[in-house]
């Protein structure tokens, strides 16, 4: 018997999307975390250092320092070696430029811990327009 | 959001399609973050290096560049961050002609937007400092924070898309850092610690960026003795942005905003959480950046890239000695820099040294990680704070130390 779990944030960037999630406890930068070419989270004290972020729904805490992800995405994703969607507790403009530039779903400012409400494995859907996050679980 | 009448004929097409799609993304951000109307800027910075953009990128630029010229050209002046390649030394750095055909193809699209090619991450130094509350969008976070705090300026982070967006349109959405309320001190930081070095004061704005921890907090600094220098504050800056994504700080006495902090506080926020920052606190940090076992592969003074005053100490610190055989020294800064550093007899000294003088680029920002592998490069030294913590990512392993130690580093090969 599944098990569906409704989660609202702000509005969002981007159209909806089902994938399974890739969550962490941790902030994030394409810049400074990410080996782009092989779709793998890099940086050795990343929390996902080693894990494949391709097609997942990536959780994760907030936006890093740097510019750089508000070109990366769109690049990422015209290979596509991008995540599915972004969801974090906070942003910062620059992620929200990026998913802006290359149409990624994107959200935000949830009623609660979003790196606590979803679990790396579940599926998740994510409309940004309705700024809701609907998780399923088996 | 609210549009005004010339914004609603950009939206409808009457300026061209570059300005169009350009509206069409800020109202998109705009309304993610709130933003009620737009505000007009009277600069841009933008940070569009070609490892970041990709062919995609490159793409998409030279869509643009096919409108006609009345319909592309920038409103405003708009300068250009490093880029992703120095032509005239890629080679030397056994860099792929591949990425040198990306960059002249960016260089060409940019160009035709009326763009100019400073091609620095200082510009603020060297091109045009912002004044006290001109509304601006630069799109590097040590630019931004420096524009912010210590100019008084007022700009959010704007990314590269988002910066050429600004750039065609001449107006952001506002919010963020733009309205006054955004700008109202969230955390105190009592300074007891004296940074001498670059590496200190990098190391300095690390810390306060770990505990800061948000785009939307502001610290605000107490207890530093003395007025620091421009080249201080930008690497603290430029720490605190890349460590705590933070865009403004506040420092007593010394920022054009903090002069009164009793005007910093919001009424919400009359009592701060307020920490004090020591030097136990800032010998940890240099503590866990650790020490290479074996021998120094590469030192590397860029991130922010170097002013001229700082070009003038590394020459007198390496004037007649040379890097190590095994070691390779690499120093990033900006061309005009670096004009002025051929005509005062800086260049020379630097490169009889056996110093790698680029221009016009920055190290993170120029396919680190292949560059790595091709010369072998994996420990490396700095005493940019900043650059230690990006290239980690980059499969590097890097050691913050101060300037001294960094050009001994080279001279010796190990640290």
């Amino acid at each position: 018997m599944s098990e569906n779990l409704t989660i609202r944030g702000h509005q969002g960037i981007g159209g909806k999307v089902t994938a399974v999630a890739l969550v962490g406890g941790d902030n994030f930068s394409a810049r400074y975390d990410l080996d782009r070419i092989n779709g793998v989270f890099s940086r050795p004290a990343h929390a996902l250092y080693g894990q494949n972020y391709v097609d997942r729904v990536l959780v994760l805490n907030t936006a890093k320092g740097g510019v750089a992800t508000s070109w990366m995405l769109r690049e990422m994703k015209s290979r596509g070696m991008a995540p599915a969607a972004l969801l974090l507790n906070a942003s910062n403009p620059i992620m929200a430029q990026g998913a802006a530039f290359a149409g990624l779903a994107f959200m935000d400012r949830f009623d609660d811990d979003i790196t606590k409400l979803i679990n790396t494995g579940d599926t998740v859907t994510v409309d940004p327009k309705l700024g809701v996050v609907t998780v399923v679980r088996c | 959001m609210n549009l005004n009448g010339y914004e609603k004929s950009i939206l409808a097409g009457e300026f061209g399609y570059p300005r169009q799609q350009a509206l069409h993304q800020q109202i998109e951000v705009g309304r993610f973050f709130d933003a009620v109307d737009f505000v007009e800027i009277s600069q841009v910075h933008l940070m569009a290096d070609t490892e970041s953009l990709g062919e995609t990128g490159i793409e998409y630029l030279e869509e643009l560049a096919k409108c006609p010229e009345q319909d592309r050209k920038v409103t405003v002046p708009t300068v250009t961050d490093p880029r992703g390649i120095d032509l005239c030394r890629y080679r030397m750095l056994k860099q792929k002609q591949e990425w040198a055909t990306l960059e002249q193809r960016a260089i060409v699209a940019f160009e035709s937007f009326g763009i100019l090619m400073t091609n620095t991450c200082i510009n603020y130094q060297i091109v045009q400092a912002p004044v006290f509350g001109e509304h601006i969008a630069f799109g590097d976070t040590g630019s931004v924070i420096y524009a912010n705090s210590v100019c008084g300026a007022r700009s959010n982070f704007e990314g590269g898309p988002a910066a050429l967006c600004a750039a065609f349109t001449g107006r952001v959405p506002r919010y963020g850092y733009h309205l006054d309320r955004q700008r109202h001190a969230t955390h105190c930081f009592t300074v007891d610690f004296e940074p001498v070095d670059l590496a200190d004061w990098g190391a300095l704005g690390a810390v306060i960026g770990q505990r800061t921890g948000s785009y939307w907090n502001v610290p605000l600094l107490t207890g530093i003795q003395t007025s620091p220098t421009s080249d201080q504050l930008k690497h603290f800056g430029a720490a605190l942005a890349s460590y705590g994504s933070v865009p403004l700080f506040h420092m007593d006495g010394i920022t054009p905003e903090a002069q009164n902090i009793s005007t910093l506080f919001a009424e919400s926020n009359s009592s701060l959480p307020t920490e004090t920052i020591s030097t136990k606190d800032i010998k940890t940090f240099y503590a866990k950046q650790g020490r290479h076992k074996g021998k120094v592969d590469v030192v590397v003074m860029a991130a922010p890239q170097l002013s001229l005053l700082e070009m003038q100490d590394i020459a007198e610190m390496i004037a007649g000695r040379h890097v190590h055989d095994n070691t390779d020294f690499v120093v990033a800064t900006a061309p005009e820099i670096k004009t002025a550093c051929d005509r005062m007899g800086i260049t020379k000294t630097l490169e009889d040294a056996g110093v790698i003088l680029l221009e016009g680029v920055c190290f993170y920002q120029m396919y680190a990680r292949e560059t790595g592998y091709a010369n072998g490069w994996k420990n490396l030294v700095s005493n940019s704070a900043k650059l230690v913590n990006i290239i980690q990512g980059y499969d590097y392993v890097p050691v913050l130390a101060t300037t001294e130690q960094c050009v001994d580093a080279a001279v010796s090969g190990s640290l």
